[in-house]
């Protein structure tokens, strides 16, 4: 069995999986139930000191094909439950699980007593952290909150500032994507004193049209709105943010690693591109608590079949390899390789190259239907492997081709 | 439930939305795709499926019935195993994408709402032709015809259009009602449809030739072939479609023993139908062995799955009765070393108190008199094009079937119903501008 605790900024969890402050992590009731899932930490759903209304619908989902919610998105405000209540929540859950992270998010007016009153307050509620959502795309930026703080670094330094010469638990701030470049968030941060930062919050998005009403979904009333993107569509943008903040000397403190997350190769992903711990919000959205459990087994037993000690020893593991586009090498070639044996025949990566890339797949004879590779046009570009049904084709580097393979004439393609 | 019921009980129910969805979401979409190959009146499946899974269900149908107009029928009665999922492509490393029902399940969405899918044609054109038979040929090429404007007779002998769809399959496989909604649907796109005539009784064949640009023999195949052994008449033995028939109309009763003779694909839809009319036992008795018969591995599959039993290598030799149908008097047969059969000399008797006849049909010999055309044994020789060599005379679906192979399918039938139009249009086209009258309307799409 690995090690699977973690330590962020001094905020210690039994696993890396956290849940992100969301819909998921309302209630004391459903934090609890996350909590004998297994889930080693919670964001609270973010509070604030002056109430919200939300509207009805919220949520706007992406389906592909028979694929549901590939992407999601919402524009649901934050906590609308008095904070109060949330508070007396927050006592009991870390009473009945002192060994899980209970961090509460905080969104609040931009006034600096304010923001103060209600560090003060959630501490004493006895949460182990606090994050600062500087990312909510939708509803509270029109009153100077979230995405508007997010997006103007000084406003992220001010503010964390505030809060850190009030707080006497870590602070994270949590950045928002909808930025042109997130390192300057990320520094804006650290100069302000936050113990850690998380991202990302959702995307800026419309997630579709009503064809028939000519309405933005989610519709509320006939009309609709642009709201926060995220579920496993938006990994590649996380990932991408995660690793621009951990290649930061500037961004010297710890992340945690948000967006799509939905399996423990996703967290591991994450971990191995520099953040310390995950959050998962959409996941649980569509699948229940539960999920926990193979995000933990799966972990642990990656760890242990890779002779690793525990997550901390693969945190940022791939920084070393992700390196500028002029780092590469240009000299270096890779070639598609079909295996015949497993090929099905369906001719997608034949016609992906026809059309789409350079005209280096040959269909191959009418019955068996197996393509070969033009290996002097073939370009090693991957297209023909992703569009592979069957995961057939492997793309090997030219120096392990040499002998193997004949090369084939250009004119011979049709 | 009752045997009639169960009988009228569809073996593959539509899909729902839900099932369609994932199942066509398995589709590939694949660069010259094999079904499609594998498909006599080569329907664009992939495309069809691409369009379940955008949600254009009624588009699906029309790519399926631009391809093949007893679309319906052929998604519910096509030997889709040995044909396009037989090389689905996921059949090497899974399964094959289940093409027949989402054939099915699109082209329901144009039975069930009455959807109009073709414009009637704005340019009608002069030529008139007369189809002999409203089975799945005639009506193929009636459609074909229509489309291209042309003025159509169907003469029919039976009341309803649709031919053995709608009085021979099993109703389980395929309802009359689906048969006959699909061929009105072919009908209603302005065929002249005359039902209860029979060519060579009520019109004469020479009428036809003279006033038709061009007539088609779709009249399929006669009554069911007779053993022409003792007790043939008695009460209780009848031919396989007489019986088939009658379920298809609801009115067959199954007896407690039955005895089928034959093995070809109609010997097995008699047989299940027994069963599901609630025979306790339903027996198979074929002269050949398992490896001679004619049926497809899946039908013979089925039937042993709905408790049919098999006798091989047994001869009916008379039936035996007091009225009624009792015994089927049976003689072994084995291959003596030459490879001829011969009857042992001890005899079986099978207790039975209804025999179905399946043991193929007769041919239509009177139509093949009546307009002279060549034939081999009866199957009406013709050409790719369905000609038959005789001027203005061609033939499509079961009565060009020689016997052999296992083609004599609905969705075969509708391709050369389709490819017979096809060249009686253009003959009728390159006749009228060889007699000097001006081509009106355009050629058929080439």
């Amino acid at each position: 069995m690995a090690d699977l605790t973690v330590e962020i900024a001094g905020i210690r969890s039994p696993n890396p999986f956290w849940l992100a402050s969301a819909p998921p992590t309302n209630t004391g009731f459903q934090v609890e139930r996350a909590f004998e899932a297994g889930w080693g930490g919670a964001v609270w759903k973010t509070l604030t000191d002056r109430p919200v209304r939300n509207v009805s619908s919220r949520f706007g989902a992406l389906h592909i094909a028979d694929k549901r919610m590939v992407g999601f998105n919402n524009i649901e405000l934050i906590s609308d439950r008095p904070f109060e209540d949330n508070l007396a929540e927050i006592r009991q859950v870390k009473r009945r699980f002192p060994d899980r992270a209970v961090v509460a998010s905080l969104m609040i007016e931009p006034d600096k007593k304010q923001w103060q009153e209600a560090v003060r307050k959630v501490e004493d509620a006895g949460v182990d952290g606090i994050e600062l959502n500087f990312g909510c795309p939708h509803g509270m930026v029109e009153r100077g909150m979230g995405a508007a703080v997010g997006q103007h670094p000084d406003l992220i330094q001010r503010q964390t500032a505030w809060v850190k010469s009030a707080a006497t638990v870590p602070v994270i701030a949590k950045l928002t994507p909808n930025v042109t470049d997130i390192r300057a968030s990320a520094r804006a941060a650290v100069a302000g004193g936050a113990d850690a930062i998380s991202l990302i919050n959702t995307i800026n998005s419309i997630i579709g049209v009503d064809l028939k009403a000519h309405v933005p979904r989610p519709t509320v009333a006939g009309l609709g709105t642009h709201g926060g993107y995220c579920g496993p569509a938006v990994k590649p943008i996380a990932l991408y943010m995660v690793a621009e903040c951990a290649k930061d000397d500037a961004v010297c403190v710890p992340i945690s690693g948000i967006g799509g997350i939905a399996t423990w190769q996703d967290a591991v992903e994450f971990l191995l591109l520099g953040a310390s711990s995950v959050q998962v919000c959409t996941a649980v959205m569509q699948h229940g608590f539960r999920i926990i459990e193979d995000l933990v087994d799966g972990l642990n037993r990656f760890l242990d079949e890779s002779g690793v000690g525990g997550v901390r020893d693969i945190v940022g593991k791939a920084l070393p390899n992700y390196v500028p586009f002029g780092s590469l090498d240009l000299d270096h070639r890779v070639v598609a390789s079909i295996d015949a044996e497993r090929c099905i025949g369906c001719y997608k990566c034949y016609i992906a190259c026809l059309d789409s890339a350079h005209q280096a797949i040959a269909p191959g004879d009418a019955e068996a239907r197996v393509p070969s590779v033009l290996v002097d046009r073939c370009v090693g570009c991957n297209l023909c492997e992703a569009v592979c049904p069957v995961a057939c084709i492997e793309m090997i580097p030219m120096t392990e081709l040499v002998g193997q393979c004949q090369v084939s004439s250009v004119t011979a393609h049709p | 439930m009752t045997g009639a019921e169960t009988v009228q009980v569809p073996l593959s129910p539509t899909m729902s939305d839900v099932e369609a969805m994932a199942e066509a979401a398995r589709c590939l979409f694949c660069e010259d795709p094999p079904c499609v190959r594998a498909c006599p009146t080569g329907i664009d499946i992939p495309l069809f499926i691409r369009k379940i899974v955008s949600g254009n269900r009624v588009g699906a149908a029309k790519t399926i019935f631009d391809a093949n107009p007893l679309g319906a029928s052929c998604a519910r009665v096509c030997p889709t195993d040995e044909l396009c999922e037989g090389a689905c492509v996921w059949g090497k490393s899974s399964r094959p994408v289940e093409i027949g029902r989402l054939q099915q399940y699109a082209t329901d969405a144009v039975l069930e709402r009455d959807v109009a899918l073709y414009d009637p044609p704005s340019q009608p054109i002069p030529h008139r032709f007369a189809i002999i038979g409203a089975g799945p040929a005639g009506l193929a090429a009636a459609r074909e015809l229509a489309l291209a404007g042309a003025q159509i007779t169907i003469y029919e002998r039976e009341h309803s259009p649709g031919g053995l769809n709608t009085y021979g399959i099993p109703p389980f496989r395929l309802s009359a009602d689906v048969a006959v909604a699909e061929a009105e649907m072919i009908l209603s796109l302005g065929v002249h449809f005359e039902r209860g005539v029979e060519v060579g009784t009520h019109v004469r064949p020479e009428e036809l030739l003279d006033s038709y640009d061009g007539v088609l023999l779709a009249c399929g195949l006669d009554a069911g072939r007779r053993l022409g052994i003792e007790g043939e008449d008695l009460e209780g033995v009848m031919d396989a479609l007489t019986f088939l028939r009658m379920a298809k109309e609801g009115r067959a009763r199954a007896g407690r023993e039955v005895v089928v003779i034959g093995a070809g694909n109609t010997a097995m839809d008699a047989a299940t139908t027994a069963r599901r009319l609630g025979a306790e036992r339903v027996t198979i008795v074929y002269r050949r062995s398992e490896q001679d018969m004619m049926a497809y591995r899946f039908e013979y599959a089925f039937a042993k799955s709905e408790g049919v039993q098999f006798r091989w290598r047994l001869m009916p030799v008379g039936f035996v009765g007091d009225g009624a149908v009792q015994v089927v008097r049976c003689r072994q047969t084995e291959a003596d070393p030459s490879g001829a059969w011969r009857l042992a000399e001890r005899e079986e008797r099978l207790p039975a108190d209804q025999v179905i006849v399946a043991i193929g049909q007769a041919r239509r010999w009177d139509l093949l008199d009546a307009f002279q055309v060549p034939h081999r044994d009866g199957a009406v020789t013709v050409d790719e094009q369905g000609r038959t060599g005789r001027p203005k005379v061609y033939a499509a679906g079961d009565c060009v079937w020689s016997g052999k192979g296992a083609e004599a399918t609905v969705v075969v039938a509708v391709e050369q119903g389709k490819r017979a139009a096809r060249a009686m249009l253009n003959d009728a086209l390159s006749r009228r501008v060889e007699n000097g009258v001006a081509a009106e309307g355009s050629a058929w799409p080439t």
